[in-house]
């Protein structure tokens, strides 16, 4: 009996998102908002708590944490990463600057740990790189001119959550003592280190792993990312740290495949991660933080907003091309939650886990929206450009 | 020749934009996977770029054989990206060059500056890896292969004898 009990239940949850999925789709809005929804309304105190399968959808969290990690590492590749910093370190040291110093300095201000102030400065500072590859393929928005410059943004703080996880990873064990502080130092040498061994043997590391057989590849991949992310709990580092490390070092076949092949396992743990973290929130602990989150979204969406206007500036980019790229970067989503995620884990602030979530809520709504309104707001105010020409079709349906 | 900007897109692939003669600017998206897509640009904003078309690189190599045009270029550059420091170049053979009229074993090009030449353009046509007793005409273009210093050797050479 209790077999069906726990079959029902994790049928329903799954079905439960799935509904959502599709209401998402049909409103053109991302998913992670209504997970993380769905999951506060099944969490203890909300309307449908859940009993029977907290311990596999514990389980499954973790799964999708590290899998939404290894997923962004294998987007780009060590080489990828290195020439992206070295031609748009500007952009990048005005993003970190930008994002993340409202976050830390909001911290402060409610009084919070020095900790919890760092990962409130991580949540507000990486943008979603799924959302913003949607929205930049939903909208047809891949060809432009300023589609490189947000990506490229994307990418470094992809490189730079590999260096700061596992410092916070640190801090969160040892506390702002000297202990974490020295811990910390020496875990993101153990990551440069890796980083410059990936550049090295990524190549040859690949084609160890690569299989013809899906199905073989499927397991290396899945259980190596895996088992490394144990390993790296062992130690104490995070899981999903060794995870995102892995998904750097891999690339050329063994990497298409792994996309191509992890994608929809990625998608329904993810799912599950996105559930369990409101799953673990009381919804009673929402509301007292709604003003900050409202008033860290409004200030934080602007400073994205100015991070891509400056960067594609940089470029020489016009300005209707600047509010795109702007206003495109502003969708937090994954990995806030993430970073929130390892920080909630650890109890370091009652706090940080209603605050990040609702605040991950209102920029997954509000930055698709605004990506999709800069171009109209942009041509009311900077106006159309004079050039405007009788041939405007060309050929364009 | 066409000027092509390239940039690349972290993640997806590589970008290229060229203006045609017409005045249209000409986006190209290619993929990692392959897949490559044709874009032009918007024009009441030099920044956006409408898609026009997706090819797989199966059907983007035909419409380049149908076009006319050869993958050597593109194939060279990969080639190029792959090995770091290695430089190719199309080098032509100015009428006053002391090489008219000679044979490319005349020039000593190897043995003197350590770069290769892969292949001589003439016209229309195309003479991969040339041996020494290969007569060299005003006009040619010489594809070499070598590091950029030895190259600048080779400009030297042929110009000055």
């Amino acid at each position: 009996m209790e077999s069906a009990a726990v079959l029902l239940e994790l049928g329903g949850v799954i079905v439960g998102l799935a509904v959502l999925a599709r209401v998402a789709g049909r409103l053109g809005i991302p998913t992670i908002p209504l997970y993380l929804t769905a999951g506060l309304a099944f969490g203890k105190g909300g309307v449908l708590p859940l009993v029977i399968t907290e311990d596999f959808v514990e389980v499954g969290a973790e799964i999708g944490l590290i899998l939404l990690l290894f997923m962004l590492g294998l987007e780009y590749t060590a080489r990828e990463l290195i020439t992206t910093l070295r031609v748009q370190a500007p952009s990048a040291a005005a993003d970190l600057v930008l994002n993340f110093l409202p976050g830390a300095v909001a911290g402060i201000l409610l009084g919070w740990s020095t900790v919890a102030s760092i990962v409130l400065g991580g949540v507000t500072y990486v943008s979603s790189s799924g959302i913003i590859a949607k929205l930049l393929q939903d909208f047809g928005r891949i060809g432009n001119r300023e589609t490189p410059i947000i990506l490229s943004i994307l990418v470094i703080e992809d490189l730079a959550m590999a260096i700061y996880l596992p410092i916070l990873a640190a801090l969160l064990i040892g506390g702002s003592t000297l202990a974490g502080v020295g811990t910390a130092g020496a875990a993101v040498a153990g990551v440069i280190l890796l980083l410059l061994f990936a550049f090295r043997v990524e190549v040859g590391l690949s084609r160890m792993i690569f299989s013809k057989s899906d199905e073989a590849l499927l397991l290396t991949i899945l259980g190596i990312t895996i088992l490394m992310a144990g390993v790296a709990e062992l130690f104490q580092v995070s899981a999903a740290v060794a995870a995102l490390l892995v998904g750097i070092m891999l690339s050329g076949p063994a990497a298409e495949g792994a996309r191509a092949l992890l994608a929809p396992l990625r998608d329904l743990f993810a799912a599950i991660f996105f559930a369990f973290v409101g799953f673990s929130l009381d919804p009673s602990e929402i509301p007292p933080v709604l003003g900050i989150a409202v008033v860290l979204g409004v200030i934080t969406a602007g400073t994205k907003f100015a991070t891509g206007w400056w960067s594609a500036g940089r470029s020489g980019i016009g300005a209707k091309g600047k509010a795109r790229a702007g206003a495109t970067l502003i969708a937090r989503g994954e990995f806030s939650i993430a970073v929130a995620g390892l920080a909630v884990a650890s109890d370091v602030e009652p706090d940080l886990g209603p605050l990040a979530v609702s605040y991950v809520f209102l920029l997954a709504v509000i930055g698709p929206i605004a990506a999709r309104l800069a171009e109209p707001i942009a041509d009311r105010f900077i106006g159309p450009p004079e050039a405007r020409t009788r041939e405007t079709t060309d050929g364009v349906a | 020749m066409t000027e092509i900007k390239e940039v690349k897109l972290p993640g997806l692939g590589v970008r290229y934009e060229f203006m045609t003669q017409e005045g249209k600017r000409i986006g190209v998206v290619s993929h990692r996977s392959g897949r490559k897509e044709l874009y032009f640009a918007n024009p009441n904003d030099p920044d956006a770029f409408n898609r026009m078309l997706g090819l797989s690189d199966e059907e983007a190599r035909t419409l380049a054989e149908i076009l006319g045009g050869s993958r050597i270029a593109e194939e060279l550059a990969e080639l190029q990206q792959q090995i770091e420091g290695l430089a190719i170049d199309w080098l032509p053979l100015r009428d006053d060059s002391p090489y008219v009229g000679r044979t490319i074993g005349d020039a000593r090009i190897r043995s003197r500056t350590g770069v290769s030449v892969v292949a001589v353009l003439r016209g229309e046509n195309a003479t991969p890896a040339p041996g020494p007793e290969f007569g060299l005409e005003p006009g040619d273009y010489l594809v070499v292969v070598g590091t950029p210093r030895g190259i600048e050797e080779v400009v030297e050479l042929l110009h000055r004898g």
